[in-house]
């Protein structure tokens, strides 16, 4: 049994002293989750109120995306409207119905919250309630803030599921509810394990359609996919659901102890577990290998950004071998990373927050193998001579679960393997 | 409020970054809430920097509301000046920020910096990122430049190009050429690679190259009331402007208009015999002002194109758009929303378009080429070769740009010949790019249009038309990239005659009404 619970070191980071930031922070407010969770809610339209910054955020964020009709946009304010309120809420009422209109398919419709739009405390939450008494039956008008004063980039996901958690139906039925947006193939593959192990019913948050939204009651078992779910998980538990500790899936070792969880949660024995996970272990392991040729002996610096910096970190250290010097994360809940930092061997600095110009000189100095880090850091440090992995991909490509192992190891070996390649090419910058 | 999902411009603050970023020693410090470092990317990404923005951010969230966030801006000032020493600064609020008033140019001012600080106002409610470039340069200019004894020697400041200008980096230097060719130096190119210094030492130039008016017509006009400098009203895009460019410039420094176009190969290209395919086509133009205007006249004067339409996305420059609309008998369209833009490219049915990066997905969704010419771009368009768009070599790459989506002369000939063939059939595409432009056969129109989106499917080919077998099948004959203009202008034939079925000879009479 003990083959499944992977073996702790000596001292874990469950009590390292955390280095708390303040100042400048360069990151993504919540409204950047929208690009990934459009994607996943099918009939819903993410309508962000705020200014034409917060409309070419999303622009900038969703690259190519926004060419193709998506399901979100930015009711932008103008100048009469910061001038009284009331007509501010008759502005909305009038794009909105226009919207929908033009959009009969939608069925769930988010007024996402911003900097501009709380700072003059337009009142959203209303507004959605008015909304939906005005186009209910057919479409549900619901409301959470993705703003950068509130919420940092994967956060505006955690918000998003938050403000549907109360309105989800109530049920009573034993079953397991596995929250987080996670790309199709990795949920179907997720729910295809889970099925082999017979753990039924599995349902998910969020759903493809407002028609597929899972009950919650006090049978609920929640298993996190994600790690940057807090207020989600808050919220779920006051409806009475129970979060299962577990560390997050990532690589062989994530996976196996994530449903390992879930499997004892749900009486599943040891011999049908090990039935269900040998192969696809394997598989992960030796796809993992392969990577990790590159990846073994080097250290790594993570920038804060999504809060999955530290499976991340527990992932590459034990996994992949690399040695971590400073595990940045944006906010740190050790009730819900606390299995990952139990896994992650005593070492590295882990810091919550940022002040990117200390943390700058805190990089350069240490001269990390590879610097985890957003786009605006990246190329900079590029040219300072350091290897960077963009974090952002790690939120939009499948990286969860056995299958997608070798794949996330390789994520991190590329950007290595290229800085062998170009040995020797100089030019103008 | 207005439902937004693409913008042509961001808010104007990113204009300011665009100068900050384009000049060396000047920091800027941005009171603005956290997130708003996005536009870093845009920088170190589309434009591929290798260093960050000069650009410090308060990043103030939620629990700083309140009397905290004037103290976060006043740490952030001073913490940017210790470590990054500029020579200036310019300080301003982000949108958010506007809303919370804690205005940052009058905390500056009794900080006692020793450096000069330059508070910026930028209404992001009213304005765009073009006013923001445009008006923090002027600010810059204003506060920096002081009249001074000329230089000696003749020589002009180039002005206007800024970090994330459409192909500013190598007009630079293609203007500097065309000078030197003449005999007059360049005393300071601005914003772009200037100093704060540099700009104190502007006052020298006996006048001013505007190069681009969005992002340097204030500082342009206040410079030639201050320091006694004109400045150029050409922009040299295309070989007839860049002529009349020199002119202007010669006339301004005293000096004979002098050129070496040894290297121009534009007009031969479009005189040779296998671009007379060239002639006619109907093309739209849409982008930033600039562009548009310089690039109608290189299109019907130089590639021998016919200008079916033309606008532009900034309505500082409107009264200039609709006078060369006027001047081209076409219909201006002045707007920021891009369905506008879409609406009118599927009437007025183009055969190309020449746009930004949201044109060239229309036309990607329309089937129809398009070549990039203003900003916004992507970062394809910010190429590692040498592309100037300006100058002679600017007029042999403008050519190269037209033509590369169009098919060549012969192979068009080819395609009308062979249309049938296996290899030339109507999905081979009318673009060398990508090859993936798959035009919808005739059937598919309607059905795919109303997917997509069922208003716009409201367009020409409603009304109770029927076309004839025989009639559709010689539709079917026409090339593909034509075929929607000619069902279109049959359908609108037809219902002016009051007819309501379509034979072969409606489709030849309809041909004949619109013959060119």
């Amino acid at each position: 049994m003990k083959d499944f619970t992977p073996q702790p070191p000596a001292q874990g980071c469950r009590n390292a002293p955390v280095l708390k930031e303040r100042g400048q922070r360069e990151v993504f407010c919540g409204l950047t989750g929208i690009i990934w969770l459009h994607r996943k809610m099918q009939d819903a339209f993410f309508l962000v109120v705020g200014s034409r910054t917060c409309a070419h955020l999303l622009q900038s964020a969703a690259g190519v995306m926004i060419f193709a009709e998506p399901r979100f946009g930015t009711a932008i304010l103008e100048e009469k409207d910061l001038a009284g309120l009331a007509c501010a809420n008759e502005e909305l009422d009038r794009e909105v119905d226009r919207l929908l209109a033009r959009r009969p398919d939608i069925r769930q419709l988010f007024l996402v919250g911003s900097c501009p739009s709380e700072v003059i405390k337009l009142d959203l939450h209303r507004a959605a309630e008015r909304l939906t008494e005005r186009h209910a039956p057919h479409v549900r008008v619901m409301n959470y803030s993705g703003s950068g004063i509130e919420t940092t980039f994967t956060e505006g996901e955690d918000a998003c599921l938050a403000c549907m958690v109360p309105t989800l139906p109530a049920t009573d039925e034993r079953q397991l509810l596995l929250v987080g947006a996670l790309p199709d193939v990795v949920e179907d593959q997720a729910l295809g394990l889970l099925r082999d192990m017979g753990v039924s019913p599995v349902r998910c948050l969020p759903a493809h359609r407002a028609a597929e939204v899972p009950g919650v009651g006090s049978n609920t078992v929640v298993a996190l996919t994600q790690p940057f779910l807090n207020e989600t998980a808050q919220h779920l538990e006051r409806r009475g659901a129970r979060i299962l500790p577990a560390p997050f899936p990532f690589g062989e070792e994530g996976t196996t102890a994530w449903l390992w969880a879930v499997a004892q949660e749900f009486g599943v024995d040891a011999d049908t577990f090990a039935r269900v996970t040998d192969a696809p272990r394997a598989r992960a392991r030796k796809a993992i290998a392969a990577a990790a040729e590159t990846l073994r002996g080097k250290s790594i610096f993570f920038f804060p950004d999504s809060q999955l910096e530290i499976p991340l970190a527990r992932f590459l250290t034990r996994e992949c071998g690399m040695t971590a010097v400073e595990v940045g994360a944006p906010f740190i809940n050790k009730q819900i990373v606390g299995p990952d930092l139990d896994l992650l061997a005593e070492g590295p600095v882990i810091a919550e927050g940022q002040d990117v110009d200390l943390q700058l000189d805190r990089c350069r100095a240490a001269r990390p193998d590879l610097t985890v880090c957003g786009l605006g850091l990246a190329n900079p440090l590029e040219a300072e001579g350091m290897a960077t992995k963009w974090a952002i991909e790690l939120v939009f490509t499948p990286v969860h679960f056995y299958e997608q192992a070798g794949d996330l190891a390789g994520l991190f070996a590329r950007p290595l393997r290229r800085r062998a390649l170009l040995t020797g090419l100089e030019g103008a910058a | 409020m207005k439902l937004t999902v693409w913008t042509y411009e961001g808010p104007p603050h990113v204009g300011a970054m665009r100068v900050a970023t384009g000049m060396k020693g000047l920091h800027y410090v941005l009171h603005a809430p956290q997130g708003d470092t996005y536009a870093d990317l845009l920088f170190t990404m589309i434009e591929r920097r290798n260093h960050r923005p000069p650009v410090s951010y308060t990043t103030f969230q939620a629990r700083d509301l309140g009397a905290d966030t004037a103290n976060l801006f006043k740490t952030a000032l001073h913490d940017a000046y210790d470590r990054f020493k500029p020579q200036a600064l310019i300080v301003g609020s982000s949108c958010t920020a506007e809303l919370i008033q804690d205005d940052p140019g009058g905390m500056s001012e009794t900080m006692g910096l020793p450096v000069p600080v330059i508070p910026l106002e930028l209404p992001s409610y009213q304005r765009k990122e073009n006013f923001g470039t445009d008006e923090t340069f002027f600010q810059i200019v204003k506060a920096l430049a002081r009249p001074m004894e000329r230089t000696a020697h003749v020589t002009a400041n180039l002005i206007g190009p800024t970090g994330l200008g459409f192909r500013h980096r190598d007009d630079i230097v293609e203007v500097t050429a065309m000078l030197e060719e003449m005999g007059i130096g360049v005393n300071v190119v601005a914003p772009m690679g200037a100093t704060p210094a540099d700009i104190a030492r502007m006052g020298a130039a006996h006048f001013n190259v505007l190069m681009y008016p969005e992002h340097a017509e204030a500082a342009a006009r206040w410079m030639e009331r201050n320091l006694g400098q004109p400045f150029t009203k050409v922009v040299p895009i295309g070989v007839g402007a860049t002529r009349d460019f020199i002119e202007e410039v010669a006339g301004l420094a005293g000096v004979a208009p002098k050129y070496d176009d040894a290297r121009l190969r534009m007009p031969w290209y479009s005189q040779s015999v296998d671009s007379t395919y060239l002639t006619g086509k109907r093309v739209f133009l849409f982008g930033d002002a600039t562009h548009v205007k310089c690039m109608a006249r290189m299109a019907r004067d130089e590639m021998g194109f016919e200008v079916v339409g033309l606008g532009c996305y900034n309505r500082e420059f409107a009264r200039d758009i609709r006078a060369l609309a006027k001047e081209y008998g076409v219909e201006a369209l002045i707007t920021d929303d891009y369905l506008e833009v879409e609406k009118t490219i599927e009437d007025l049915a183009p055969e190309m378009i020449l746009g930004t990066q949201m044109e060239r997905h229309i036309g990607k969704r329309l089937g129809i080429p398009c070549a990039v010419i203003s900003a916004p771009v992507h970062v394809q368009d910010f190429p590692a070769r040498y592309s100037p768009v300006m100058g002679w070599e600017g007029a042999n790459v403008i050519f190269d740009t037209l033509v590369h989506p169009l098919v060549m002369g012969l192979e068009e000939h080819l395609l009308h010949m062979f249309r049938e063939d296996f290899e030339f059939h109507d999905d081979a595409g009318a673009s060398h790019h990508g090859g993936a432009a798959k035009l919808r056969s005739l059937d598919e129109i309607p059905a795919e249009t109303d997917t997509a989106q069922p208003a716009a499917a409201s367009a020409p080919s409603q009304g109770n038309i029927v076309w004839l077998s025989d009639a559709e099948k010689e539709l079917k004959k026409i090339p593909f990239f034509v075929r929607g203009k000619a069902k279109r202008n049959t359908e609108k034939f037809a219902l002016e005659k009051g007819v309501h079925e379509i034979s072969v000879e409606t489709l030849y009479e309809a041909k004949a009404h619109y013959a060119r």
